[in-house]
Formats: C-alpha cells, sequence, structure tokens
C-alpha cells in the first residue's frame, strides 16, 4: 500500500508568550495550552492533499512522548490521518533518537513518504528530517513549498536563502514543510466523533530496539537579553539628525 | 587543542560571509587548529578567499561536478568521511548549513547542536529556543564530536588577513548517491545588496498596502544602499516575495540600520531583528509593539515619511 507517514509533535501554542521558570529550569508549560507543532500540521495537510489526489492510500500520524500527545494524534486523525501510532516514552527525546524511532517505524511500514515539519517551535532544532534521510539512506528536500508526485520521484520546491530552488528526488524520500506550502483544513466536529473510532496503536519503544539516550544536557534556561526602549522623535527632520549624528545615514 | 572543521559555503564562485562568522565562532572555543574545507566544482578562487580568513590553518578542497550547485545528499557522506579527526564540525545556520548539517550529525552518530549564539566554554554553549523567548545552555557530553550551525547574527566576521592559509585538494572515496537531482534555482536578482549580510535594511509591513506600494521603500533602499525586508503579513499578503520575510521563520538578521516601516512587530519578526544595532520604527499606531525595542519611534504616515526622508537624505 503506498502510505505517507507524518511525524507530529505536541508543542506549547504558537500563540502562548512563553516565560522562563524564575529558577532557570526551563519554561513554564503547566497548564499552558499545547497543540500540534504548526509545521507539522502543514505536513499532514500536505499528506492528506497527496492521498486525495490519488498518490498515496494510507495517511499515518506518528508521535513520540508521553501519554497526553494523544490530544495530537486525535486532532491529526479528524483532520483525515487514517490510524495513528503513539511511541510512548517521557523522557526528553532528541531528535537523533527521534529519527532512530521513525527509522525502525518506516521499516514496518515503508512509507513512500515522510513528511515532518522543518522545525518544532519548541527547541527550534530543526534537525529531525534530515537525520531520518540521513540513517533510511534516503533523499531530502527540505523547507518545501511546492510539491508535485511525478511516478517515482517527487519534484520539490524549497525556501532557500537565496529564493526557490527545486529538486527532483526518488521515492522513498523525506519532505519537510516550509510555512507557505499549504493551509491546513480545519477540523469538523464530525470528523472529531469519527476519529475516536480510529485505530491508535501505543508502542514501546524498546520494542523498537532503540536506546533513549540524551546526548545534549539543558543546563541553564534564560529569558533573552531584552533591547532598551529608545527615544520618541516628533519628525522627519528630527530622525535623520538623529541618525546623522551617529553616523547611521 | 580543538580541531576544527567548518563547512564553507559559496554560490560556486564567491565565499558566502556566514564562513567568516562560523570562524568567528570557532575563535570562542580556545585554542584551536581551524580547517574550512571547500566542495565546489571549481573550487580554487573560493579557497583563496578563505584561506585569508585570521586564524584559518588550512583549506581542503573537494572539486566534484557533483557539487554545482551544492546538494546536502552529497555533501553530508563526504563529510562525515573525513570527519573523524575533528572535535567540532560547524556550518551556518543559513538554509544551506541547516539542511546539511543535521545529515552529517546521523551519519556521525552524533547529536547536533543548533543555532549557537555564544560560547562558553568548547562543549558548553547558548542557543535561541521558542523563536527566542528563551535562551538555554547545553552541554555536549564528553568524548563526542560537537556537531553545530552558527547563528550567523550572533557573531561578526572573522578578519581577513594578508598571509594565506594551506590550500590542499583532497578526494573523500565516497560513492555519491544518485537520488538527488537539482532542477532549477528562481532568484529575485537584484543589484541591492543580500538581505542577510547588508549593513542597512529598509523593511515593510502590511500597511503599505500594495506590492505597488512597496516600490516607495525601494526608492528609499536604494538611496540609502540597503537591502529590502518584509514583515511575514506583507510577505503573505503577496506585498513582498517570499525570501525578503524577515523573523522567525524567515531570515534573521542583524545590519546596523534597520528601518522599520508600517510593521506592528509581531513576537516572530522581533525575532528576526533583535540583533541589529539601530532599529528605527515608522508606524501610525503609536502603541505597536514595534516601540517597545526601536532606538528611535516616530509615529506618521509612511507614504508622507517615506519621500521626505529620501528627499532629507539627498539633501548633502
Amino acid at each position: 500500500m503506498k502510505r505517507i507517514l507524518v511525524p507530529i509533535k505536541r508543542v506549547v501554542d504558537y500563540n502562548v508568550r512563553i516565560r522562563v521558570k524564575p529558577d532557570g529550569t526551563g519554561v513554564v508549560t503547566d497548564g499552558v495550552k499545547m497543540s500540534i507543532n504548526p509545521f507539522d500540521e502543514i505536513a499532514l495537510e500536505e499528506a492528506l492533499r497527496i492521498k486525495e489526489q490519488g498518490h498515496a492510500e494510507e495517511v499515518v500520524a506518528v508521535t513520540i512522548g508521553g501519554n497526553d500527545c494523544q490530544q495530537q494524534l486525535r486532532t491529526a486523525l479528524a483532520m483525515g490521518a487514517d490510524r495513528a501510532l503513539h511511541v510512548l516514552c517521557d523522557e526528553v527525546i532528541e531528535p537523533l533518537v527521534a529519527a532512530k524511532i521513525l527509522l525502525k517505524l518506516i521499516e514496518k511500514e515503508a512509507p513512500i513518504l515522510a513528511i515532518l515539519g522543518k522545525q518544532a517551535i519548541d527547541d527550534d532544532c530543526n534537525q529531525t528530517g534530515q537525520m531520518l534521510a540521513a540513517l533510511w539512506d534516503r533523499p531530502q528536500a527540505t523547507f518545501a513549498s511546492k510539491v508535485e508526485i511525478a511516478g517515482e520521484s517527487v519534484r520539490v520546491t524549497r525556501e532557500v536563502d537565496a529564493g526557490l530552488e527545486t529538486l527532483e528526488i526518488d521515492l522513498p524520500a523525506v519532505i519537510t514543510t516550509d510555512l507557505r506550502l499549504n493551509e491546513p483544513r480545519y477540523v469538523k466536529l464530525p470528523d472529531i466523533m469519527k476519529a475516536k473510532k480510529k485505530p491508535l496503536d501505543v508502542i514501546d519503544p524498546v520494542s523498537l530496539g532503540v536506546t533513549v539516550t540524551q546526548r545534549i544536557k539543558a543546563t541553564h534556561y534564560a529569558p533573552p537579553a531584552a533591547r532598551s526602549k529608545g527615544v520618541m522623535v516628533k519628525d522627519t527632520a528630527e530622525l535623520v539628525t538623529a541618525l546623522r549624528s551617529k553616523g547611521l545615514v | 587543542m580543538n580541531k576544527v572543521l567548518i563547512i564553507a559555503e559559496h554560490d560556486g564562485s564567491r565565499l558566502n560571509p556566514a564562513t567568516n562568522k562560523c570562524v568567528r565562532c570557532a575563535h570562542d572555543l580556545g585554542e584551536s587548529d581551524i580547517t574550512v574545507v571547500v566542495f565546489a566544482a571549481e573550487p580554487a578562487a573560493i579557497a583563496a578567499e578563505a584561506a585569508k580568513i585570521d586564524r584559518v590553518q588550512t583549506v581542503l578542497t573537494v572539486a566534484h561536478s557533483a557539487h554545482a550547485p551544492l546538494l546536502s545528499a552529497n555533501v553530508a557522506p563526504q563529510v562525515a568521511a573525513m570527519a573523524s579527526p575533528y572535535t567540532h564540525i560547524f556550518g551556518p545556520s543559513t538554509t544551506f548549513g541547516k539542511d546539511l548539517m543535521p545529515r552529517v550529525a546521523a551519519l556521525l552518530d552524533a547529536a547536533q547542536v543548533s543555532d549557537i549564539m555564544a560560547v562558553e566554554s568548547a562543549r558548553c554553549f547558548k542557543r535561541p529556543i521558542y523563536a527566542g523567548n528563551a535562551i538555554v545552555t547545553v552541554e555536549v557530553e564528553p568524548g563526542a564530536p560537537v556537531i553545530a550551525t552558527v547563528r550567523t547574527a550572533s557573531f561578526e566576521a572573522a578578519a581577513t588577513t594578508e598571509s594565506s592559509a594551506a590550500i590542499e585538494s583532497i578526494s573523500p572515496e565516497v560513492t555519491l548517491p544518485q537520488h538527488t537531482r537539482f532542477v532549477s534555482m528562481s532568484a529575485a536578482r537584484s543589484d541591492r545588496p543580500d538581505l542577510q549580510t547588508a549593513n542597512r535594511v529598509v523593511s515593510g509591513g502590511r500597511a503599505l498596502g500594495s506590492a505597488e506600494n512597496f516600490q516607495i521603500l525601494y526608492s528609499l533602499a536604494d538611496k540609502l544602499g540597503a537591502a529590502v525586508g518584509a514583515s511575514r503579513a506583507a510577505v503573505d499578503a503577496g506585498y513582498a516575495a517570499n525570501d525578503m520575510q524577515v523573523g522567525q521563520t524567515g531570515k534573521i538578521i542583524a545590519p546596523e540600520l534597520y528601518l522599520a516601516f508600517g510593521i506592528s512587530g509581531a513576537i516572530q519578526h522581533l525575532t528576526g531583528i533583535k540583533d541589529a544595532r539601530t532599529i528605527v520604527a515608522i508606524n501610525k499606531d503609536a502603541e505597536a509593539p514595534i516601540f517597545e525595542v526601536a532606538d528611535y519611534g516616530l509615529v506618521g504616515d509612511l507614504f508622507q515619511i517615506v519621500p521626505e526622508l529620501e528627499t532629507l537624505l539627498s539633501a548633502n
């Protein structure tokens, strides 16, 4: 079966104002709204569209994390994923470990594509997709703004610093999504009801043979240095005078 | 002593200044032997530039037709094959480095530190998380190579010197994959400075109202010798090209002067400019959050102020 794997991550919602704990041990996440990482939502939307175009038959959402992550998997199922996999794990999962776990799932599921968000908006690592492609020994097309399946390959337009680059990569492959790839659909109430009946399998990472290790330790968290508030000028002439006096223009 | 390998970024003929910034970051590691490697179809001119960067001891060149343009699928296994002598492997936090370095790290079974903004010690770094709303200090486990991307806005470019490092040609024994093919590159080429490296940037937001209206910013930018940027709102509205977007999901920049016209200052945008030396905000809404971070603020109609600025800047 032509299958697309979409890994998603539960993160602090995009709209939440992040506060660092006063003791520097992390950021405040208790009682904070959690959501699917927005880039992952775009990845899922793209997978669903590829399936709707007839290039794939099944979309499988997967997450790695604690029990609460099932909320986000249910949302993914309500959006349209056919089934979900939950790798249950309470430890800190670094991108390399996530990639190793995903590779084990890929060996079982044999997807034609794994589509991931380019980065998670919590740790901002931007690593998992590329690491997965390396371990899988398959091509990667990161920061995608357009995806066109053409037989055994896929044409991906990428948002790079210099403009838009188009690559052609052979399937199976890894794609990571940028912001402008698509606009994810809204979930409707009947879909939420239907999602409750869709299969969600819980997997023990030990059964996959992956050891969860932490190789990079976070030792301290701090708020960013604040910029001091400047001065208000009354008109354009005063602004130009100020900039000239500083040698800026 | 640290042995640092830096992957050069270039456009096929010139070295990208992001590479100099990686070298500057490497200076902060302490006593280090710094090597820059240039993968290119014709690496000679690029290597000559890299050899002049302060404290670079060696420049390695890997000449191969497959490296025009650079594809991570080809570069990563070659970097992995030559990695063993090095304690640190750095690339820039540009789309090139972000695409490449995790592929290298995974091939070496190593974790990666993304976006180094400060070096605490040879294995301990500061990096931004949550769109720059928190800064975390991280320590890499002993014994493992430190694979990292360097947040270019956080470092000055390393100086260039008269003397030149040794340049050696190498060819790592790797069979390059055939699964990834370059098709095309469409770049909004202009005579203006590159947004990522410009000293001055003129930037516009949704208040510009249309792509046509954005022209007044191009005109001002040309007067100032500035690059032109845009907020996400302006890009989403179709007023400016994608590659002009400044902010968390666009470009993170650190110009000497940033002029923001009609940009309200969403946190995602501010993340992209907070290392700018001087921020000037022009907005008709006196309550706009951009004024909280601006060094100079002016409340008013940008369609009146931009021409005024141009006239005043032309006078002497």
